[in-house]
């Protein structure tokens, strides 16, 4: 079973050398426990570009994200685990380790 | 012409069939969708399959006649029903989804397992993942037994709604895996006191009901409150919050008929009759403080609040009320639990011994954060009211009549109100 952990965050700094220490000694310790499938970080919002290409003429490309909210999504997990509890134990020692609010969900 | 006892006498073996499915449904419901959970790996499917079993009961029992063992036999029929549903479903999906089910002919599991599995369901519908209202509906649904309509009105919310609130519910439980499991020891005090919260809940909606169409008090609610607590209690005997819950609601229970005047109005703890509180239930209450308390354990919150409410049903007349033993327990209370509403209850203990001076005092430092409780403003009425500040006591009941939701309180709040000189 695997679960996305999203990295939920209302600010524009980035982690700090503190936190990424942190993170890294999480992320070995998903990688011994085997509950590592995949994690990075991700570059502000304001990077995003949105592409539709639903029209089947030429595909719009639309700078900025999607939706504009204070909050937005900083980086993410995918982890391995047995089930919700395992998982939301992993996300509680992530959110610790990275100091951001995170969201567990399944995937299907 | 058909002889008359005859005729009473088929009529006397429905209402016999009748009654044994009410106490069937009442005994066997949790045990039921608890162990078609653990078999099936679905709470929908048991719900569903256990819900069917009791309709072919119904349909059923009146020709064939009460099974010598109902348990026994509505399992094996809701088994049969998850067992076609799942073939109907995998002709219709044309794979073998979760065949292996089919497959499962184990002997029935000894007392034990299936009393493991109750406890299991209860975990999983109180699972922190969830919202506390949702917990509340699906431990009710699923182990209480309730159905739908029957939360729904407990809530006074929309029997749709209710439902659309249980179905993801069980749809979450499924897709995010919450699991069908006992917690492990390091997470089972937490996730006891969960389970916990929602049966105190279930008490507090039917001890003061909400509402202006609401009865005052919801003894279906309660009692189903007392009902699940002794079921935890029977499979955490070793729980020592757990039997304080217990003890504490059997103590309130047992004053429920005397909180209420004819006219629906709400009598204080001073002037009940207290010749008219349930002495078997106090007997029981008072078994389970002692036991507690002979454990020598730190005793939690729970444990406390039976203990006072101890203390109160120990008096026969308000007057005998150990009053510095009520206050020392609620100190010991407010060490563990600091929070604004137990230093309000402290301060009554305060006001009958040391005065209502002090207590307003004490009560006044609350206002920041209890200026939306009606039960900060009738407090702060009472004491005011005995220190003959009339003026003051009136503007305090006015604001606790207007945010009081009980319609036995309003009563009772409104008449105290007219007796100001």
């Amino acid at each position: 079973m695997q679960y996305l952990v999203s990295v939920i965050y209302d600010k524009a700094d980035l982690a700090t050398a503190d936190e990424m220490a942190a993170i890294d000694v999480f992320n070995e310790g998903l990688q011994a426990e085997g509950h590592w499938v995949f994690a990075g970080g991700l570059a502000a919002p304001s990077t995003a570009t949105v592409i539709d290409n639903r029209g089947g003429g030429e595909a719009i490309f639309t700078d900025g994200p999607f939706v504009e909210s204070k909050e937005y999504l900083a980086g993410f997990w995918i982890m391995e685990a047995a089930d919700l509890d395992v998982a939301l134990k992993l996300a509680a020692q992530g959110s610790k380790a990275c100091s951001r609010k995170v969201e567990v969900r399944p995937f299907l | 012409m058909q002889p008359e006892g005859r005729g009473a006498a088929v009529s006397v073996s429905q209402i016999d069939v009748r009654a044994a499915i009410t106490q069937a449904h009442y005994e066997e419901w949790a045990r039921l969708v608890a162990t078609l959970t653990r078999r099936f790996g679905d709470l929908d499917m048991a719900e569903e399959a256990a819900a069917e079993a009791f309709a072919t009961a119904v349909e059923r029992w009146p020709a064939d006649g009460v099974p010598p063992n109902p348990g026994a036999w509505l399992t094996t029929t809701a088994s049969r029903k998850a067992v076609d549903r799942i073939r109907r479903e995998r002709k219709r999906h044309g794979k073998q989804r979760e065949a292996q089910l089919l497959d499962d002919d184990d002997p029935p599991e000894p007392l034990g397992a299936i009393d493991d599995d109750r406890l299991r369901l209860i975990f999983t519908c109180c699972h922190p993942a969830l919202a506390m209202e949702t917990r509340v509906a699906l431990t009710l649904r699923m182990v209480g037994g309730l159905t739908v309509a029957e939360i729904a009105r407990a809530f006074l919310v929309q029997e749709a709604t209710m439902g659309r609130r249980i179905t993801r519910a069980k749809d979450k439980i499924r897709a995010a895996r919450i699991p069908y499991r006992v917690p492990s020891a390091d997470d089972l005090p937490a996730r006891v006191s969960g389970v916990l919260a929602v049966l105190f809940l279930v008490f507090n909606e039917g001890y003061l009901a909400t509402g202006p169409d609401s009865e005052p008090v919801r003894h279906d609610l309660t009692a189903e409150a007392i009902r699940l607590t002794r079921l935890v209690r029977a499979l955490l005997p070793e729980d020592g919050e757990v039997a304080g819950l217990l003890a504490m609601m059997l103590l309130i229970e047992a004053r429920r008929t005397a909180r209420f005047s004819a006219s629906g109005e709400l009598i204080t703890l001073d002037e009940q009759d207290r010749g008219a509180w349930h002495t078997v239930l106090i007997a029981e209450g008072h078994r389970l403080v002692r036991e507690r308390l002979a454990a020598g354990v730190a005793p939690g919150r729970y444990q406390i609040l039976a203990a006072i409410n101890a203390v109160h049903t120990s008096a026969r007349d308000i007057r005998d009320t150990d009053w510095s033993q009520v206050l020392a327990l609620y100190d010991q209370l407010v060490r563990i639990d600091p929070s604004p509403i137990v230093a309000l209850n402290r301060a009554i203990a305060v006001a009958e011994l040391d005065g209502p001076e002090v207590a307003l005092a004490a009560v006044g430092s609350l206002e920041d954060k209890l200026a939306g409780y009606h039960l900060y403003h009738s407090t702060r009425a009472d004491l005011l009211r005995r220190l003959g500040r009339s003026q003051e006591s009136r503007a305090a009941y006015d604001k606790a009549i207007e945010l009081a939701g009980n319609t036995a309180e309003t009563a009772y709040l409104t008449r105290r109100r007219s007796q100001l000189g």
